[in-house]
């Protein structure tokens, strides 16, 4: 089934690629050839097949897809060929060759030419024949592919061809691939298969393994030998090549969770502040990203693909404001109490939502994927979409970005005097508060931008933060209070292991093992992967 | 050595990344002898004092108690039952009891959940909680909360809730810290009665309320003994005065 | 002993809350079953059930009370333990529909129908019988805090980081029990229950049958709470809330403590759960959501965490508000609580209770000192010796570190 929708989308490509070649060609002679196919038996209609493909000429494919697909009809009355859809009662004609519409016909004004499944495989092959001498090599490389998905004997001598005349390196090996393939299938010496499973060897993907399965279990001999071989050559690659899928996964995950988490490896591990709202201040930045979008939908729609770029500084701004608020309002109150911080940092997260659900509604809201961060590309066996790469990306930048500023900045260098020695340090000429409430912002302020990225792949709704909170703290408390590299290694470790389990323990009882495990781990080390030791943890 | 003595510590190290608290500290108490140790900043008095009493796990060397009794693989609170009782440099009572119920806390008697949920003060104890009252001159202010005590007076609540442990051997640290010297003066005096019928370590700074105990001293630098003997003694030895007196 | 023991909880603030109690367990039903219909003293069902409910409530904030309120562990899973109570109850009552279901089987309840399952599983076994479920209301969620508690306790993970993994446990609970195959019922929970001991759980003398044992529930468990934080006990408690490794100092093994009150309060917390399901009719994973234990510490740092009658005021106010607002002003209900939270830590960090009692003592002091300087009162000891030294008066704690949750205080 899937096959033959691989040939239709094909056909379609085809169709379009070569219809303005059409008007050039002898369209008197291929409409007879087509209008052939009305008559006789399983036989000659595999002969006029074989005629069309004669013809060389790509514009008999739509007619000979039709055909494949049950769509080709004949009308009674004067025994001319249409493609025909049911459309309601009636059919809707379309002309296989010009592919113009020709008005409708009743259900007893026309009768469909029928095949059989030989028909069907022959008209793959033919399709595939056809097209492997195509101007375009994407089609070629098309044609390949069908011809390699049919395995079909009969394309073996139109390769051959092909292959001699062939020029383009990519489009050489897609031949040989389905050359090697139709080999297999056909019965040729024990020399050419053996050859040809190698090729298939070489090919190392899903595509080449179930078929070299199918070569194991049908044939004998040096034949056999060879595939089981390759068998296991090929299952072993695909392994490692999900292992390293999985892995990106993870990683895609860990980067998602570093995002999350990274804001309060700031406010948490560095300050010491339980700050329960900071899920919230990555819903804030998600949902300038949305009011970003809106005004460049409604003003300038040509800037959409710097959206993001607009909203970064933006998020930053907003939810780092909003932090210095909360800070400078409730949470200096409160140094040195972390379970009423906890409590009253929650109240604010409440407020916080329910402010963003009475302004934007409680439903989720549209983030668009600008061009740059849509599709997806394939790296050897494994597929990866721009979004999660650019996240990827982004979460190092924003890590390496806020190393740079604790570790290089004069800022930086009050943070770490004012959180490892505050009076020493006030008594130094810093502003203790003013570092409180800056440290305190820019740990807001990267959730904000964390949400600018998160919005790309999550549901922007008043609900957004809470799904963080726990994760960002388990990742934080995993790896270490206090230490941004803990977070870092925390945030992956997790990532991965959460992708690693999945496809045991399916998404959520995967989650629930993390979390037991975590549970248990902070048992088991209460400071995290990469705790400080001494005397001075413990005051 | 190790047999007859009530506290042993053998080559003891205890590193925090890599800073070396104590290293290679060696030490004696013998049953009934009171001794104080003195040393700069750092020296590592209190880690001693932690690993004795099961708070840090030392990375090398031995601690044994009455002879016998391996004190390196237990917790804080078997070594308070075996007999240890520790008073802070920090005084820190339970500031929301009052301090008679602080007393009745640090009291000798069965320590597990069920005995204390079903626990009936005795006449007993109420008179042994009356004694410490009166040999800490709290006596009038057992009603108050302990949060409402000066400075002092908390030192001293310490003092006799370590009594009411009724230990074999005391560990105080920095018991004059942040006295008068009238209060001080009267501090050596108390532990003076103390040391009578027990074992006493002293870790403190001021040297008049060292001379005033009239005890052994031993000092310690950067993480082992340095010099040991009378405070005369010590006080002479050109290494102490050039790492601590001196300065 | 038993009766020794409860006896200590009696004192003049126990016998007001008890006369209270009393007063309210007899007049709610009796107003509602009793007083005809168009007086205005009769009470509808519906409030009936609305009160039954807040006294559930109110149980299972005094089951956080006692382990934050005088053991200083912040426990922000107590709603899961609530919500394990909950669903034992909850099979019970699924068990009772018998053939009444839906699709009338008689063992299998409708959503295992539903999923095509085949037979019970073992652990629905025994849930037929009421004194089987009772004992699994106290015993699942008493042998889950014992467990995690064992864990925790002894690896010493206290305050913050203990709340947020007691976070994290309600969390995973929350996705376990929103999977199908779980046998919970997933996302849908259990409901449509039928009835209660053979009675009509819809019946008006069943909820005020249910009403009278959520109050009597109350009200034991108080009383076993207020033995248990006047005894020794309760003072070592507070001790660990205030100096934790200070009592480890006096031999005191703190985990044990720690894992006893944890374990009492969690089958509180279960009982609670037990007798909020059959009035409210359902119980579903929601239950589990974490801010739903959020919220719950809140309503005891409103009444007054430590005072345990403050915890039952707390959770009776903040719920009436909640129920309140929500019906008629549901945009700022979320507004009110969040600004409660805030409002209750800057402000009201005693909660109702305590600041009632520091005002009442501090009256007390002053009247008292006014009589000292008439000449009556004895001498002031140590009032010199406090002036000399210079440290004398307490450092300006936050009144809330001091007695409140567990601020850790260094023990150097």
């Amino acid at each position: 089934m899937s096959n033959l929708k691989s040939v239709f989308v094909l056909l379609c490509l085809v169709a379009g690629l070569v219809s303005p070649a059409l008007a050039q060609s002898d369209t008197a002679s291929l409409r007879s050839l087509v209008d052939a196919l009305a008559k006789g038996k399983y036989a000659e209609t595999e002969q006029q097949i074989g005629a069309l493909v004669a013809t060389g000429d790509p514009a008999v494919a739509p007619a000979l897809q039709a055909l494949g697909a049950g769509d080709l009809y004949f009308r009674k009355s004067d025994a001319q060929v249409f493609i025909a859809k049911k459309n309601g009662k009636r059919f809707t004609l379309t002309d296989p060759l010009t592919l113009e519409a020709e008005g409708d016909a009743g259900k007893r004004e026309i009768k469909k030419i029928k095949v059989n499944n030989k028909l069907r495989r022959v008209i793959r092959a033919a399709l595939g024949s056809l097209t492997l001498m195509a101007s375009d090599p994407n089609v070629r490389v098309a044609a390949a592919g069908a011809i390699f998905k049919a395995q079909d004997p009969a394309g073996i001598d139109a390769l051959e061809t092909a292959l001699a005349a062939e020029t383009d390196d990519n489009v050489r090996l897609a031949m040989e691939q389905a050359h090697a393939a139709a080999v297999l299938n056909s019965d040729l010496d024990e020399a050419q298969k053996l050859a040809a499973v190698e090729t298939l060897s070489e090919m190392g993907n899903r595509e080449a393994l179930s078929l070299l399965i199918g070569v194991r279990s049908n044939s004998e001999g040096a034949v056999r030998d060879a595939a089981t071989h390759a068998v296991e050559k090929i299952e072993k690659s695909i392994a490692a090549w999900n292992t390293a899928q999985n892995i990106w996964y993870g990683v895609s995950l860990g980067s998602v969770l570093l995002l999350a988490a990274i804001g309060l490896a700031i406010t948490f591990g560095v300050m010491g502040v339980i700050n329960m709202a900071h899920g919230e201040m990555v819903m804030i930045g998600a949902y300038t990203t949305f009011v970003v979008q809106e005004i460049i939908r409604t003003s300038a729609p040509g800037l959409f693909d710097y959206s993001l770029f607009i909203a970064l500084p933006l998020a930053f701004l907003t939810a780092g404001l909003i932090g210095i608020a909360i800070e400078r309002g409730v949470i200096r109150w409160l140094y040195g109490r972390p379970l009423e911080t906890l409590l009253a940092t929650w109240g604010i997260s409440l407020i916080l939502q329910q402010a963003v659900r009475s302004v934007f509604g409680p439903t989720n809201r549209e983030v668009g994927n600008p061009d740059w961060m849509s599709g997806a590309f394939e790296l050897g066996q494994m597929t990866i979409t721009y979004n999660r790469m650019w996240i990827v990306v982004f979460a190092l930048l924003v890590f390496a970005g806020l190393m740079l500023v604790l570790k290089k900045t004069p800022f930086g260098l009050y943070t770490r005097a004012v959180t490892q020695n505050r009076r020493m340090a006030a008594s130094m000429g810093i502003r203790t508060p003013w570092i409180d409430a800056l440290t305190f912002g820019l740990g807001s302020g990267i959730a904000g931008i964390a949400g600018v990225a998160l919005s790309q792949i999550d549901n922007v709704s008043p609900n957004l933060g809470q799904g963080y909170i726990i994760d960002s703290f388990m990742v934080v408390v995993f790896g270490g209070v206090g230490n941004l590299w803990g977070t870092l290694v925390g945030a992956m470790t997790l990532g991965v292991v959460n992708k690693f389990l999945e496809p045991y323990a399916g998404a959520v009882l995967g989650k629930i093992f993390v979390l037991v495990f975590i549970i248990l781990f902070i048992q088991k080390r209460p400071r995290g992967l990469f705790a400080l030791k001494g005397r001075a943890v413990e005051a | 050595m190790k047999a007859t003595s009530l506290l042993y510590l053998d080559g003891v190290s205890v590193t925090f990344d890599g800073f070396k608290a104590l290293n290679e500290l060696s030490l004696t108490i013998a049953p009934g002898e009171m001794r104080a140790i003195i040393g700069p900043n750092g020296a590592g008095k209190t880690t001693m004092m932690d690993v004795i009493t099961g708070k840090t796990k030392p990375d090398r060397g031995e601690i044994y108690f009455d002879g016998a009794i391996d004190l390196t693989g237990e917790d804080e609170a078997s070594i308070a039952e075996i007999g240890i009782g520790r008073k802070f440099q920090k005084p820190t009572v339970f500031e929301s009891h009052t301090v008679r119920d602080n007393l009745e806390l640090a009291l000798k008697a069965p320590r597990g959940p069920f005995a204390t949920l079903f626990h009936v003060i005795s006449g007993r104890e109420t008179k042994r909680i009356d004694d410490l009252l009166g040999l800490i001159r709290l006596s009038d202010r057992k009603h108050e909360l302990a949060a409402n005590l000066s400075h002092g007076q908390k030192q001293w609540l310490e003092i006799g809730m370590l009594l009411a442990q009724d230990p074999k051997l005391l560990l105080v640290d920095e018991p004059a810290a942040g006295m008068t010297d009238a209060e001080t003066a009267e501090t050596a005096e108390l532990l003076k009665d103390i040391a009578q019928d027990h074992s006493v370590v002293v870790v403190e700074h001021d040297m008049e309320f060292v001379r005033s105990l009239g005890v052994r001293v031993t000092v310690l630098h950067e993480g082992s003994v340095l010099a040991e003997g009378s405070l005369d003694h010590v006080s002479a030895n050109e290494r102490v005065v050039e790492v601590y007196l001196g300065r | 002993m038993m009766t020794s023991f409860l006896f200590r909880a009696m004192d003049a603030r126990a016998g007001v809350f008890l006369a209270i109690m009393a007063a309210v367990i007899i007049l709610v039903p009796a107003g509602n079953l009793l007083v005809p219909h168009g007086s205005p003293f009769h009470v509808p069902t519906y409030a009936v059930t609305l009160m039954g409910k807040y006294l559930t409530y109110a149980l299972l904030a005094l089951a956080v009370d006692l382990v934050w309120g005088y053991c200083g562990i912040l426990s922000l899973g107590h709603a899961a333990f609530f919500a394990l109570g909950g669903y034992a109850m909850g099979m019970y009552l699924m068990r009772q529909i018998g053939t009444r279901g839906v699709y009338g089987d008689p063992t299998l309840p409708d959503f295992m129908v539903f999923l095509n399952w085949q037979e019970l599983p073992w652990y629905w076994y025994g849930f037929d019988m009421f004194w089987f479920a009772a004992l699994m209301v106290l015993l699942v969620p008493g042998l889950i805090a014992f467990v995690f508690g064992w864990f925790a306790f002894r690896s010493r993970v206290t305050g913050v980081y203990l709340s947020i993994i007691t976070q994290a446990l309600t969390y995973a609970l929350l996705l376990a029990f929103f999977r199908n195959d779980m046998g919970f019922g997933g996302n849908n929970g259990l409901t449509d229950f039928k009835d209660i001991l053979g009675f009509d759980i819809q019946a008006d003398t069943t909820r005020a049958g249910l009403f009278a044992a959520s109050g009597l529930a109350l009200v034991l468990s108080y009383m076993i709470c207020r033995s248990i934080t006047r005894s020794k006990l309760g003072k070592v408690l507070v001790a660990v809330r205030d100096a934790e490794s200070r009592i480890r100092f006096l031999g005191y093994r703190v985990e044990h403590y720690k894992l006893f009150v944890w374990t009492l309060s969690a089958m509180m917390a279960g009982v609670a759960g037990a007798l909020y399901v059959p009035q409210v009719g359902i119980i579903n994973p929601g239950e589990f959501a974490p801010a739903n234990s959020i919220e719950v510490v809140i309503w005891v740092a409103v009444g007054g965490r430590g005072t345990l009658v403050g915890a039952v005021l707390g959770a009776v106010l903040v719920n009436f508000a909640k129920t309140w607002f929500t019906a008629a002003l549901p945009e700022i209900w979320l507004f009110a609580l969040g600004g409660l939270f805030v409002f209750v830590t800057l402000f009201l960090p005693k909660g109702i209770l305590g600041t009632l009692n520091d005002g009442w003592s501090a009256l007390r002091q002053r009247r008292n000192s006014s009589g000292q300087e008439d000449g009556t009162g004895g001498p002031r000891p140590q009032a010199k010796q406090s002036e000399d030294a210079p440290a004398s008066t307490p450092p300006p704690v936050p009144a809330m570190s001091r007695a409140g949750a567990s601020h850790p205080q260094p023990a150097e």
